[in-house]
């Protein structure tokens, strides 16, 4: 449905990836990895400087904020929800209005129209028609997170890019505005590129994923094969890292992920080329890329953009 | 483990905000002790007053707008006793403090020497030459590479993780017996905070310092606490020794919680558990009965308390009401 190419910037440097219709997209990496950049540049947030978004077969490159007729559909089809609910909320308009705001966009709906779609979106994400006339800052921020999926779903989008939308709520709120994303994406049949460092929030949505590391791919494949089968030795240190929630396997677990933190020590050459850049994705199996250093001399002599390749 | 005396002792703190003439009590009635060698960690969702407590604990409230009852016990003394003068000789000293915000605890114009002297100067009697070589022996102490040159660096030099690791290492500088760490994790990346937990695992085994440690995140407690206090509400509604707590959760609340940590999905209908309605707020707070009622409203009125204490259901594990007893999640048969 969506694939970027994106090579040689800083922020994001090439990378790969497709979504398809109904799935949940995982994109995981630490702080400063480039995860955001992504769905930025999908949004149009960011310009790609090079490379192609793709979308239903049409290359809408930086022009996600096209005003021409041809990406209209582009426009509407994909949308946001923020991790700051209240800084992506207009604090001086209802929720009516929040709401409307892109269905005024894409659609001539009457008031009354508008109204009732409005009622019925914020049932979806569980809340009373009466909200309608409030105020952002006079919900809790897991209300407003809520909104803020109602007013993303507002334009019958198929792609929705969800940066970190959960991550500051706490854990009983999270869990509903996961439930209500479920949901939603079931009923609509939505997309949705999911970013955060959450691992476990990750897992529990996303089908696929791919895990970031300097604005590369270090590793990208289905969940199951990512999180059971993990080969890059970054991802493997940063699922080590995951706090377990039995405190009786404590120390056996810290043994482990103070093994996997050495083995990144010693091995980190391995894994990344002399210029700490990571290595392109290779197949390891069927649904599993790894970014693993070419095997042979002639493997990058094949491939020009690796610079240098095994032979050190 | 051997039964030791306790370092520091709350018992039925209070702590009200003013809203025109009324206080209401963030923290409402909370005891506590806090040994020697162990990590306590204080676990909660925003609002229950957990970072409350800690602040109380170290005396940063302003007396204008803020009303503290109940004794914090420390060497005999109680604290809440102390003016400003003999506080500040506690704090930094005898308690230090962790804030989760490292860039917002360090001071941008001063360097990470001047930053960690700064609480030796004041606390302690040591020339310009022991000071050099003790924040060279804490630096070392929190694992910060190159320490001669981290010295001069300024915050915004470092990364965060680094930050974090100086934050620790002023409050460890005047080896203070009591640690108090608020979210000390929370804005740092899952690599990083277990480097940090580590750390402070580390510190402890090596000072036998009690640590306080305050969180959300039921990951950290379980990687790193010896004992829980779960908070709802400005109350303790369950303690007990984290194996305990985590194997055998009682209170509705503890429960629910757990419950809705993201898990890999059995199937496509697996849904989270959600704890029905809202946290109250401050002054809508229900000051009878059992807090937590009104999120699990299909529980009878009955099961609960009329006025809901800790109850010792096994040793050391406390729970408050009688509501755990009759509880079962909704929909679910008991």
């Amino acid at each position: 449905m969506l694939n970027t190419i994106q090579s040689y910037v800083k922020a994001v440097d090439g990378v790969n990836l497709t979504i398809e219709g109904g799935k949940t997209y995982g994109l995981v990496g630490e702080s400063g990895s480039g995860k955001t950049t992504i769905g930025k540049t999908i949004i149009g947030l960011e310009k790609a400087t090079s490379g192609q978004i793709m979308y239903e077969g049409q290359n809408v490159t930086n022009k996600a904020r096209s005003r021409k007729e041809k990406y209209a559909a582009y426009n509407k089809d994909v949308q946001m929800i923020f991790q700051d609910a209240t800084s992506s909320m207009n604090p001086k308009k209802r929720i009516l209005d929040v709401i409307a705001e892109p269905m005024r966009n894409y659609f001539d709906y009457t008031p009354d129209e508008i109204k009732r779609r409005v009622v019925d979106l914020l049932e979806i994400v569980g809340m009373n028609a009466e909200a309608m006339y409030k105020y952002p800052h006079e919900f809790s921020g897991g209300q407003r997170q809520r909104i803020g999926v109602a007013r993303a779903v507002a334009s019958d989008p198929k792609l929705i890019i969800a940066d970190e939308p959960t991550s500051a709520l706490d854990l009983s709120v999270q869990a509903q505005v996961l439930n209500f994303m479920r949901r939603i994406q079931k009923e609509y049949n939505l997309s949705y590129l999911f970013i955060s460092h959450d691992l476990g929030v990750v897992q529990h949505m996303s089908d696929d994923i791919a895990i970031m590391h300097r604005g590369r791919f270090v590793e990208q494949g289905s969940k199951k094969e990512i999180y059971s089968n993990p080969q890059h030795i970054y991802t493997k240190r940063l699922l080590s890292a995951i706090p377990d929630m039995d405190p009786t396997t404590r120390a056996a677990h810290k043994v482990e992920r103070q093994r996997v933190e050495a083995e990144y020590d010693a091995q980190e050459t391995e894994y990344y080329d002399p210029d700490g850049r990571v290595y392109d994705l290779q197949e390891f199996k069927k649904d599993h890329l790894v970014a693993l250093q070419p095997e042979a001399p002639n493997a990058s002599l094949q491939n020009e953009k690796v610079k240098t390749g095994g032979e050190r | 483990m051997a039964v030791e005396r306790s370092l520091l002792e709350v018992n039925n703190l209070e702590t009200g905000f003013r809203f025109g003439d009324v206080y209401h009590n963030a923290v409402d009635g909370v005891s506590l002790t806090l040994k020697k060698n162990e990590i306590l960690a204080i676990v909660g969702e925003s609002g229950c007053g957990k970072s409350t407590l800690a602040t109380s604990i170290m005396g940063l409230h302003d007396h204008k707008n803020t009303q503290i009852k109940g004794e914090v016990l420390y060497k005999d003394l109680n604290l809440l006793d102390l003016n400003e003068k003999l506080y500040n000789r506690i704090r930094g000293n005898d308690i230090g403090m962790i804030f989760q915000d490292p860039l917002g605890s360090l001071n941008p114009l001063m360097t990470i020497f001047n930053q960690i002297s700064e609480s030796l100067e004041y606390h302690s009697d040591l020339n310009e030459q022991q000071r050099k070589d003790r924040v060279l022996e804490l630096l070392n102490q929190v694992g910060i590479p190159r320490p001669e040159q981290i010295m001069k660096a300024y915050p915004h030099e470092l990364s965060g993780g680094m930050r974090q690791r100086v934050v620790i290492a002023i409050a460890l500088a005047n080896k203070p017996p009591i640690i108090i760490a608020d979210e000390p994790t929370t804005a740092l990346d899952v690599t990083i905070q277990a480097q940090i937990l580590d750390l402070m695992n580390d510190i402890q085994d090596e000072t036998g310092s009690g640590i306080i440690l305050i969180t959300h995140d039921l990951g950290v407690v379980a990687e790193t606490a010896d004992r829980v206090a779960v908070m709802y509400a400005g109350q303790i509604v369950e303690e007990a020794p984290v194996e305990e707590l985590f194997a055998n959760p009682k209170h509705p609340y503890t429960r629910s919680l757990l419950n809705s940590i993201p898990h890999e999905l059995e199937s496509d209908d697996d849904e989270l558990h959600v704890i029905h309605g809202t946290v109250p707020s401050l002054q809508k707070l229900p000051r009878k009965g059992c807090r937590f009622a009104p999120r699990i409203p299909w529980i009878p009125e009955s099961a609960h308390e009329e006025n809901p204490v800790l109850h010792e259901v096994s040793p050391n594990h406390k729970v408050r009401c009688t509501c755990w007893k009759h509880f079962h999640f909704e929909g679910e048969e008991k």
